[in-house]
């Protein structure tokens, strides 16, 4: 509990009678990069627009370093928020925006300097002080956002999908600058964003939200091998579903064949969900395998192949370097570690 | 466009470097006599006069304006466009109209002094003075203050505003900072908007003013009309029309950094 230093407990949302956050509870822990992750209206930003101040719960608490701040508005809390449309300000130039917060503070006007400048070599902007905000490009004005942010050294900084704008290239280089610059800084960072992808290479914890409730809380690679239900599954990464029967522990049925698997703790003939990712399921000679398919499709993404087989009705996802053709009927195999069992969904 | 703009310019220069002979005809005699006319301290006493006036009423208009501006833009949305409707209304009635109804306000037989008596209050003498020309200008040219600063105001992206919060603004240096100098183009736009009809108007001073506030409008009408002198009417229309861009340019100096808003050109 001492080393979390935001805690949000049972918080509710409601917009218009919509129950937008559903009793949220998390705790962040300090120096830690959180990423709040889910589709659109999943209240991921609501999330942290509560943090920072900028709407307020309707129930619930939520804990700055211990202290209860609910009552406490955005200009007085000790985190900095970078936006989605980085809202810099207009008519003012590069300099004056980052140097705004420190204005406010009434530092000494040297020392603002200093760390202005500091604050631009940093992001590769020296000598842009004097620019206008119109003259940036697109990367340029996020950085001088994430800079105006930062350069106020807060405690926590809040990031609300601040990557969206960019192109490809350029924000896959910031994700990594910006989880360098976090190890770096020891700043604690909530990050909201609805790319999984971007999820798992730059957060310690990611906490997958939908509909207003969490999902699942924890570290990426936990989130990825042991979804800890449909959704998780079907969200991160891309994932097989399919229908199951536990037998008894480590033995699992599916589509009319059983195999060995790694879970265990389920009732005996228990229903379950089977989650198989596409990229565990290896190619292999027709013949060969518990499972065959007839290949319907084959897509070419670069890194490697995309196919659709169909095996006994069901239309498998597989990602492989290996290709086959269309219409011929394939082998699949994978190993028991691939199989991941989940409880099944209940649907309401 | 010629005919009707540039030639009558034209016929308005030509009239204010000309004079008339003994017979009341024009001249082809070129001089510039009319303008030297003018700057009698009798006549510059009526501009400094008008342009005093002018300015009064455009910093009344200003005073009351930014603060209404502000009010219908943080208003919700059903609420303003009747407050915005309401404010544009008077202007679709003749502005000739709309000074007459202030007679019938301010008269000694008016709705105010008849509230008075009735309260067995002393009447006042409210029409036919300085006070009137200038509450005639405000209201006839408030509207003109109100609509470019609440259009500034209203395009405003409120993000910055939550971003400036974000970074430790309370809500008077989020206005001194960040409000106010975004709507600065809005109310240069309503300056010149207020300032440049104000000082050349003539039938306020004229119908409320009496003969206590004789400003640049009512002179030049009176020489075209009373006077028949066209040579120097012409002239002081010139020297008008050469304060006001004077003054347009003025403000666009101070528009020219900063950031968009509304331009008059």
């Amino acid at each position: 509990m001492s080393n979390a230093i935001i805690e949000l407990n049972n918080i509710t949302k409601k917009f218009d009678g919509e129950t937008v956050l559903d009793n949220i509870t998390l705790s962040v822990m300090k120096n830690e990069f959180v990423t709040l992750l889910g589709p659109s209206g999943c209240g991921k930003t609501t999330t942290l627009r509560i943090i920072g101040g900028f709407e307020t719960p309707d129930e619930g608490k939520i804990y700055f370093d211990g202290n209860l701040i609910n009552e406490v508005p955005p200009f007085k809390r000790q985190l900095n928020t970078v936006f989605q449309k980085y809202a810099l300000f207009p008519h003012m130039n590069v300099f004056e925006n980052i140097a705004f917060g420190l204005r406010i503070k009434k530092m000494d006007e040297q020392l603002i300097n200093s760390k202005v400048e500091k604050i631009l070599e940093l992001f590769n902007l020296k000598n842009f002080g004097k620019r206008r905000i119109d003259q940036l490009s697109g990367g340029q004005q996020q950085r001088i956002a994430i800079a105006r942010a930062l350069v106020n050294e807060p405690k926590v900084l809040l990031l609300d999908e601040p990557l969206g704008a960019l192109d490809l290239k350029l924000r896959k280089e910031m994700q990594h600058e910006l989880k360098a610059m976090q190890k770096q800084l020891g700043i604690t960072f909530i990050y909201v964003t609805h790319d999984q992808e971007e999820a798992l290479t730059m957060s310690d914890t990611i906490v997958v939200m939908n509909e207003g409730i969490i999902q699942q809380m924890g570290p990426p690679m936990d989130i990825y091998n042991e979804p800890k239900n449909a959704f998780v599954a079907d969200f991160i990464g891309e994932s097989n579903i399919l229908d199951g029967i536990m037998h008894k522990d480590y033995l699992v049925e599916f589509l009319g064949k059983k195999f060995e698997c790694l879970d265990y703790g389920f009732g005996k003939g228990e229903k379950v969900d089977v989650v198989i990712r596409p990229e565990d399921l290896e190619l292999k000679p027709a013949g060969k395998s518990k499972l065959e398919g007839k290949v319907k499709s084959v897509i070419f993404k670069g890194v490697h192949y995309e196919m659709q087989i169909v095996v006994n009705g069901y239309e498998f996802l597989v990602q492989s370097t290996d290709m086959a053709t269309v219409g011929t009927t394939v082998g699949l195999t994978l190993t028991p570690d691939d199989i991941h069992i989940m409880k099944k969904e209940v649907i309401l | 466009m010629v005919i009707f703009i540039v030639f009558p310019c034209l016929l308005v220069v030509l009239y204010s470097i000309t004079t008339k002979d003994s017979n009341g005809l024009t001249t082809i005699h070129f001089t510039l006599e009319s303008f030297k006319k003018f700057f009698d301290p009798l006549y510059m006493n009526i501009l400094w006069d008008s342009i005093f006036l002018a300015a009064l009423s455009t910093a009344i208009c200003l005073f009351l304006g930014y603060p209404a501006a502000f009010i219908i833009s943080k208003a919700n949305i059903s609420i303003r466009s009747t407050i915005l409707f309401l404010c544009i209304l008077p202007m679709w009635m003749n502005m000739l109209l709309r000074t007459y109804a202030w007679m019938t306000i301010l008269g000694n037989n008016g709705i105010i002094n008849n509230i008075l008596s009735f309260f067995g209050l002393p009447r006042l003498n409210l029409l036919y003075t300085r006070g009137a020309t200038i509450m005639g200008m405000v209201y006839n040219f408030l509207p003109f203050m109100i609509l470019p600063i609440y259009t500034a105001l209203s395009k405003m992206d409120t993000g910055i505003l939550e971003a400036a919060d974000d970074l430790g603004a309370n809500k008077l240096i989020e206005f001194k900072k960040i409000i106010l100098p975004l709507s600065m183009p809005g109310v240069i736009s309503g300056i010149v908007m207020v300032f440049m009809p104000a000082v050349s108007t003539f039938i306020i001073p004229q119908l409320l003013g009496g003969n206590k506030s004789m400003m640049i409008g009512n002179l030049i009408e009176k020489l075209f009309i009373l006077n028949g002198d066209w040579n120097f009417g012409s002239a002081i229309s010139i020297i008008m029309m050469v304060i006001i861009l004077i003054s347009m340019a003025i403000m666009n100096k101070f528009d020219v950094d900063k950031e968009g808003g509304a331009r008059l050109w």
